[in-house]
């Protein structure tokens, strides 16, 4: 039995990811856990964005919400919004984009649109938001999601964000500036684009997870890569700074506001 | 000189009519929750809503009636999951059908930022492998006449009227705000009419050199109602209350549910202060 859980395995995966000085464009979610750990152990310089045009934040607890109090008090400085899209995204001043989706596919593209037809929605989800153009113009995409084989599909029911398109190269063919989403990473392991076909392939396993696990979490025949290698498990450091992160945040938010009068 | 400091009913009353294109702005700080409760209060119908992140009060108006249309580019309770009154009204109609003019966050501010800037359309790099144009013909294309490269193109966001939540006003009508701003400064100069709720209305501002400032002639009323962006926050005077953005998912989830919270707060209220205090009564 390990002593940690896939969620914590996941982030400290994608914590690792992320090096000192990069200029990251943060999710709310896992993605915002990943990114402040990477900030709080190996990366202390790392440039955290958030869509709410708040740059170069610190938060000391995570937000609930992309626009939290907290994550403007902790910024160098806030920008508007128009500007975090077209200055700092549109003109390809980010490094690192992360990104959620309800559905992924063999080739990275992402659904957060809706299930069913888009006329007659089985689930209506809630949309783009900043991730089409975080997919297109992020120097690279990471994104996060759980795997089952209704969140790693062979068809997607929408395509919100594209990721390699068609696979074989369909993407470099195209205006989008960054080169797509390079890591994706489940609870089970990391998935990477092969490099000729673009096609995602088991590339990483957390310790203890196998091969058939992952085949049996993902919607498509799964390829394996060359070599598949076993992710480190959690440090001491890196479980006592998330656990401690995590901790906060729940006292922060559990905190009654008091209403304005 | 006409005194543009009025009350927030009559703000409403005066500016917003039933079929208006209402942009009620606001990026998680600073949304004017309490324009949106006086506009249910005032039973419009028939609005075209606008905001790049109808949140909490979007969910208040389409579950109310107030809407027939929605430009958006992500509807959601951030952090928390659905907005199930929007999610009810776009699968099952409820109360009403509810037209969408999708987008993305980049598109909908290059949108205002044409509509501010009385140009008839936004160019971007966007749209980029994307399913959008395909259900949202407004999303077009155009080719650089310098380069050729093929750009996206939207139209121009104009509303009818925009609202906004800010920290304070002073007597002319001037409206200074700060911390997270959003796409807010875009949309009030998009805006033919502008209508502003403050914390305080003072007697002069600061200095404000490169802080954002809505000019007094392009604001049409101004209303003070202290914690009227309540429960998003207000920077310097009140913090985003996420323990009821947590709990509105349970009071939205239902019909019934969602119908006896808004009587018993929002129709039952006269007033904001009066909401505020209904929920004092309650915690």
């Amino acid at each position: 039995m390990n002593d940690w859980t896939r969620d914590e395995m996941m982030t400290v995966a994608a914590a690792r990811q992320l090096w000192d000085g990069c200029v990251c464009f943060v999710g709310i979610g896992l993605p915002s856990a990943a990114c402040n750990l990477a900030r709080l152990t190996h990366a202390p310089d790392v440039v955290l964005i958030y869509e709410s045009g708040t740059l170069e934040t610190r938060p000391d607890v995570l937000p609930l919400s992309i626009g939290d109090g907290e994550l403007a008090d902790t910024a160098a400085c806030v920008i508007p919004l128009p500007e975090v899209f077209s200055y700092l995204l549109q003109a390809g001043r980010v490094d690192v984009g992360f990104l959620g989706a309800a559905q992924v596919d063999r080739y990275g593209n992402l659904n957060s649109t809706v299930i069913g037809p888009y006329d007659a929605p089985k689930t209506r989800l809630p949309g783009a938001g900043g991730a089409t153009e975080i997919a297109a113009h992020a120097r690279q995409t990471f994104v996060m999601l759980k795997a089952t084989p209704r969140s790693l599909v062979a068809q997607l029911d929408f395509r919100t964000s594209g990721g390699f398109l068609e696979g074989n190269g369909a993407r470099a063919r195209t205006s989008m500036r960054g080169t797509g989403p390079q890591s994706v990473i489940t609870d089970f392991g990391v998935l990477k684009p092969h490099p000729a076909s673009d096609e995602l392939q088991l590339s990483a396993l957390f310790d203890g997870t196998t091969v058939d696990e992952a085949r049996a979490a993902t919607g498509w025949p799964l390829k394996v890569a060359a070599t598949v290698e076993t992710i480190a498990p959690p440090t001491k450091i890196e479980l006592e700074t998330l656990r401690a992160l995590h901790a906060r945040t729940r006292e922060a938010h559990r905190r009654p506001v008091r209403l304005p009068a | 000189m006409t005194s543009k400091i009025t009350t927030l009913r009559d703000a409403i009353a005066a500016h917003v009519r039933d079929g208006a294109c209402v942009a009620l702005e606001g990026f998680t700080h600073l949304i004017p929750f309490a324009a949106g409760h006086e506009i249910i209060r005032q039973g419009r119908r028939n609005l075209h809503l606008v905001r790049m992140t109808p949140d909490l009060i979007y969910d208040q108006m389409i579950g109310m009636g107030c809407a027939s249309k929605l430009t958006f580019s992500w509807g959601g309770n951030p952090g928390v999951g659905s907005l199930h009154r929007l999610r009810d009204a776009v699968e099952h109609q409820w109360p009403a059908p509810l037209a969408l003019d999708e987008h993305t966050h980049a598109g909908v501010a290059a949108a205002y930022s044409a509509g501010a800037a009385g140009l008839p359309f936004a160019t971007l790099r966007g749209y980029l492998g994307t399913d959008l144009p395909s259900v949202n013909p407004r999303i077009r294309s155009v080719d650089c006449p310098f380069t050729g490269e093929r750009l996206a193109a939207v139209p121009a966001l104009n509303p009818d009227v925009t609202i906004l939540h800010a920290q304070r006003a002073d007597r002319r009508g001037n409206v200074a705000m700060y911390g997270i701003v959003g796409a807010q400064r875009e949309a009030a100069f998009a805006a033919r009419t502008l209508v502003v709720t403050v914390e305080e209305i003072v007697d002069e501002l600061p200095s404000a050199m490169n802080g954002i400032v809505l000019p007094h002639w392009i604001v049409s009323a101004v209303a003070q109602c202290r914690g009227g962006a309540y429960p998003s926050y207000v920077h310097g005077h009140y913090a985003r209350d996420n323990g009821f953005y947590q709990r509105w998912d349970t009071i939205a989830r239902e019909r019934d549910g969602f119908l006896a919270w808004m009587q018993q707060h929002v129709l039952a209220s006269r007033d904001h202060a009066t909401f505020l205090a209904s929920l004092r009564e309650v915690a």
